[in-house]
């Protein structure tokens, strides 16, 4: 295992770890561990509205850019200066949650294959970030403000990019003027805009992106904010002046770290880190990795066009588009560049019902490495198998996914496990497939809420088994006989203690609901 | 919905979380040079002078007669020679070399030393035409350096070439 592997793995652990006990107190959609990238896009928003404020009130001259923002500390605490303050906590808290959301991509090894696209456009923003960040501590213009623009014309210089030293415009009081101002705000508001442009194209091939955190996560972070504007207003240093050096600085280490980071090494040693840590960004994805999966196949006279797969797939690989065959129907096309090869969307087909009797079950879009006709034809078997126990054993079929808590080792003489390439991908009719076959009760299980490795998974498998989204199950299959169970890959014995406890429910409780009637599907060898 | 205690853990994370921000927003602070401690920017812009070549009777003889200039000048610019002194002793020298492809631009330096804050004879000298022997700019003072001062050595021919500000 090379040393990358093994420290991706042992983070991955260390965040699993993490979120598994945030959720205990937060829930999977409260958790904000779970919804990172949600939380910039919403801290970004937040930046954007009191930006807008700030940029209103700000007098763009030498003299007029510290006393304007001055001004809203002072005598307009109560409004300039908790925005302010907004805007400050704000973008210190967005540069936090976007390095753990690129941890945590990561961590979880989300950074290849078909999210290469994701990975490759995350990279430059995180320098966009830095530069606005950086060029706005400037615009108050005061000792932090004039220790950071020399620190960083300096930094620049070693570049060989310039023919005049840029520090030169900082080095005496008269060598800054009115021009600087207009050209520091231009690129503050300018660089953000790109930022944007850059998110759009960031979140561009992913459908239903989780755009806005929870409401009751706005609010936490919002109050904390305030909280902190209250508390520890933002406020300027004592106004720039070129003819002395600053003494004690308060630095934003979320930005500003890059300074002193300079001063203990060298500005090579700090170019050599920011393009060594790009490049090696970008070159991840290209590393050698696993054969990509293989990718969802339509098959043309099994699709209706129904639109499902298309509605579910989490990466917008599925579109419409006028079926060949029949007239005036649709069918699924898959763009091999997005697809994930998660399964979800055979789980969405109405045609992947085993209630069909085609000895060989074809439906409308499949998976090549795991086709339904297989899944079912394991479910068959299994049910046969559990069908020699005694009478009066309880019986379980536990589906499952093979990105979270294993199923494969909950097998038993008493149970069945079958493991998905994610269970979005199972149809709810093979719930009820597996009750009227003769199980007692159905465990479907996966990841924890916000913790899908196929993103929606879960929360489509959640939603088609109480009847809220299509194909649902149906209402002949008793919820009594059924348990979802959210478990990460690190839950294992989670996992079989809620099975254990299904099963002694099933066994003691004697309100259960009856099975829904047998069926046994006409094969050729029962004649 | 939520139990007590998890409403009291959430609030307590989010405690944590804007104590980490604000914590790290203005903390721990830093100095980047010492209290006592002055600094001197040596820096300058200069377009340094063309080495030309008187032409000889002979050579101006072959040119076309309106193309006899007694002066030969290649298009490049000199080398600038500076030379910083504190104390009589040497701080800093440099050749400065000019910029541009065809070695037509300005020359530059930048650079940034720490002293001691207090009372110092500085010196700079500078040569922009290495045809020439010595330097022709001199600059030389007793300058008082009080902590964090700020002092700029730089070159402006307005200001009568080059001075200490
Ligand atoms: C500038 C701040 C950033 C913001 C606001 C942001 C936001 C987002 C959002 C909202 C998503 C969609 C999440 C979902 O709906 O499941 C996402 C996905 C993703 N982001 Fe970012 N992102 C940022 C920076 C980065 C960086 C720097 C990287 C890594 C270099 C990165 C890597 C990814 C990846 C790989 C995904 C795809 C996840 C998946 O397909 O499951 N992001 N980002
Ligand atoms: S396998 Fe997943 S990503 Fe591919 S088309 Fe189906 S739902 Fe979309
Ligand atoms: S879900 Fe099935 S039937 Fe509907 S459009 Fe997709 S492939 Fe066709």
């Amino acid at each position: 295992m090379s040393l990358h592997a093994a420290l991706r793995g042992n983070a991955q652990i260390l965040l699993e770890r993490s979120e598994n006990s945030l959720d205990a107190l937060f829930g999977g959609a409260d958790n904000p561990l779970r919804h990172l990238g949600a939380l910039g896009l919403y801290f970004l928003w937040i930046l954007v509205a009191t930006g807008l404020y700030l940029y209103t009130v700000l007098d763009t001259s030498v003299e007029g850019v510290y006393t304007s923002i001055g001004y809203l500390s002072r005598e307009q605490w109560y409004l300039g200066g908790i925005l302010r303050s907004l805007h400050r906590y704000a973008s210190d808290a967005f540069v936090l949650v976007m390095m753990l959301h690129l941890a945590r991509e990561w961590a979880y090894g989300r950074y290849h294959g078909f999210r290469l696209y994701s990975w490759v456009t995350g990279v430059p923003l995180i320098w966009l970030v830095y530069i606005s960040g950086i060029g706005g501590y400037w615009i108050v213009w005061d000792r932090l403000a004039q220790f950071s623009a020399i620190a960083t014309t300096e930094l620049l210089d070693w570049l060989p990019f310039f023919t005049e030293p840029t520090a030169r415009n900082f080095l005496a009081p008269d060598s800054v003027n009115d021009r600087l101002f207009t050209v520091l705000v231009f690129i503050h508001i300018g660089v953000p805009l790109m930022l944007i442009l850059g998110l759009w194209a960031h979140v561009n091939r992913i459908s239903r992106v989780d755009y806005l955190p929870s409401r009751r996560v706005m609010l936490a972070t919002l109050a904390s904010f305030l909280a902190l504007a209250l508390i520890k207003p933002a406020l300027s240093d004592a106004p720039a002046n070129l003819a002395l050096a600053p003494a004690e600085l308060r630095l934003d280490w979320f930005f500003l770290f890059i300074h002193p980071l300079t001063d203990v090494t060298s500005p090579a040693a700090v170019w050599a880190l920011l393009f060594g840590a790009t490049i090696l960004l970008f070159a991840l994805p290209f590393l050698p990795h696993l054969k990509a999966q293989p990718i969802a196949v339509v098959d043309a006279a099994n699709c209706n066009g129904c639109s499902r797969c298309h509605a579910d797939c989490p990466y917008e690989a599925v579109t419409m588009a006028v079926h060949p065959g029949k007239r005036g129907h649709k069918i699924a096309i898959v763009d091999p560049d997005l697809c994930a090869g998660c399964g979800i969307c055979a789980g969405s087909c109405p045609s992947s019902t085993p209630f069909r009797s085609q000895e060989k079950l074809v439906t409308g879009i499949d998976m090549p490495q795991q086709p339904v006709d297989v899944m079912r034809r394991q479910l068959e078997t299994q049910l046969a198998r559990l069908g020699t126990q005694p009478s009066g054993t309880t019986k379980l079929v536990v589906f499952g996914c093979d990105k979270g808590a294993d199923v494969r080792g909950l097998a038993a003489a008493d149970t069945a496990a079958i493991s998905l390439l994610c269970t979005g991908m199972l149809p709810p009719s093979f719930v009820e497939y597996a009750l009227r076959g003769g199980a007692d009760g159905i465990v479907v299980t996966g990841c924890r809420d916000g913790g899908c490795d196929f993103r929606l998974g879960m929360q489509w498998t959640q939603e088609r088994l109480a009847h809220q989204r299509e194909p649902h199950l149906r209402s002949l299959v008793p919820q009594d006989r059924l348990r979802l169970v959210y478990a990460s890959r690190s839950e294992s014995r989670q996992l079989a203690a809620a099975i254990d406890e299904f099963r002694t429910q099933l066994e003691t409780q004697t309100a259960i609901s009856n099975r829904p009637p047998a069926y046994s599907r006409r094969t050729p060898h029962h004649g | 919905m939520a139990k007590p205690a998890a409403i009291v853990g959430q609030i307590i994370l989010y405690g944590a979380f804007a104590a980490f921000l604000g914590y790290f927003a203005t903390s721990p602070t830093y100095k980047q040079i010492p209290d006592d401690v002055a600094l001197i920017k040596l820096s300058m812009s200069h377009l340094g002078g063309r080495e030309c070549r008187k032409r000889s009777p002979e050579e101006l003889a072959k040119l076309p007669p309106n193309m006899r200039a007694p002066l030969e000048c290649p298009r490049g610019r000199s080398d600038i020679k500076l030379v910083l002194e504190l104390d009589g002793k040497p701080m800093f020298e440099t050749v400065m070399h000019p910029t541009g492809l065809s070695k037509d631009g300005v020359s530059t330096v930048y650079k940034r030393f720490e002293v001691k804050a207090g009372t110092y004879q500085l010196s700079v000298k500078m040569n922009d035409n290495l045809i020439n022997p010595g330097f022709n700019f001199v600059k030389e003072a007793q300058v008082t350096l009080k902590p964090a001062q700020v002092l700029v050595v730089d070159f402006n021919p307005d200001k009568g070439g080059l001075f200490f500000q």
